[in-house]
């Protein structure tokens, strides 16, 4: 799956599931600071990647993840 | 009855007998559509079926799925079953519970995991389960039957108790998780309930258990049903993370 593609879906569930403009959502955008989400509205976040994605992201690895962007790079890493 | 009631579904885990059954029947009667899990007894099931769709005014009749809580395998088919034939539960009321009493010193390893297991972690399981839908709705009442036991700490019951306390723990953390999203999460605490659980204890425990209730009776399933029905409703919005005993005064609010 290329990085462009990855990106939308996760740009589309930013959308959905924060309820932000699309044009907010870039690779630098973060989480907390722009798109206004909150602990619960992350977790519902990694949630729905795992789901869209049909991958598995540890709480480890999803701690470090403030920015879109940095979203985007991890799924990247899980799907061939 | 309030307009908002009439779409919400109900699920009362535990509803073939005593109290779950009463929670099914009085939340039909609010106009509630209601499910219920019972873990064997089809007969008891059965009758909880026509007696909750005689008390429902719409003539609502309750949808009854067996179901083992304390696997989560089963919580999530239980749930599944649920959203396809009825829709989204907003109501999770965690009533299914097992006693296997015995003095700690002759307590097996099974006797206290099975109990934690299923009238603890099956609470969490139902919650974990329920929680992610009414996040979306931004909305949802959970109502976990706890215990005075908890508090009380009787004889025989190292593992009941410590599951009981366990569920008033487990409440207010979830109370607090989910209070953003308009989900709030209560216990209750009944005292000794009329129930069949109750009328197979010898003659002599009862009477000294009833020289200790101030309203000097036992409660009666109903009793705690009402309360239930209360905290599920819009009237309860503003009762979250709180333990609510109902125990005919014995432990004066504690």
């Amino acid at each position: 799956m290329q990085r462009e593609e990855i990106f939308t879906t996760i740009k589309d569930l930013a959308v959905e599931l924060l309820g932000v403009d699309a044009e907010k959502v870039n690779d630098e955008a973060r989480f907390k600071e722009d798109l206004d989400a909150d602990s619960l509205d992350i977790v519902e976040f990694v949630m729905g990647m795992e789901e869209k994605f049909d991958v598995e992201l540890p709480e480890s690895e999803v701690e470090g993840v403030a920015t879109v962007g940095q979203a985007v790079d991890l799924v990247s890493s899980k799907v061939s | 009855m309030e307009e908002h009631n009439e779409t919400k579904i109900a699920l009362v885990t535990g509803g073939s007998r005593g109290i779950g059954r009463e929670c099914v029947i009085e939340l039909s009667a609010a106009g509630y559509q209601c499910a219920f899990s019972y873990s064997s007894d089809v007969d008891g099931a059965n009758e909880t079926i026509k007696l909750a769709s005689e008390a429902s005014d719409a003539g609502l009749s309750p949808l009854a799925i067996k179901s083992d809580v304390s696997s989560p395998e089963s919580v999530d088919e239980l749930f599944s079953e649920i959203e396809n034939k009825l829709g989204i539960v907003s109501i999770l009321v965690n009533n299914a519970g097992i006693t296997r009493d015995t003095l700690l010193m002759r307590m097996k390893d099974e006797q206290f995991n099975d109990v934690i297991q299923t009238n603890l972690t099956g609470a969490f399981y139902t919650m974990r389960r329920a929680s992610r839908n009414m996040m979306k709705n931004r909305w949802g009442r959970i109502i976990n039957i706890s215990s005075v036991n908890a508090y009380v700490g009787p004889v025989g019951q190292a593992n009941y108790a410590a599951a009981k306390a366990g569920i008033i723990g487990m409440t207010k953390s979830v109370a607090r998780e989910f209070a953003s999203r308009n989900i709030t999460a209560n216990a209750i605490a009944p005292g000794v309930i009329e129930t069949a659980m109750v009328g197979e204890t010898p003659e002599e425990w009862r009477e000294t258990m009833l020289s200790t209730i101030p309203l000097a009776r036992f409660g009666q399933p109903n009793e705690i049903a009402h309360l239930v029905v209360f905290l599920a409703s819009q009237n309860a919005s503003y009762i979250t993370g709180t333990v609510i005993p109902i125990d005919g005064g014995v432990g004066m609010g504690n």
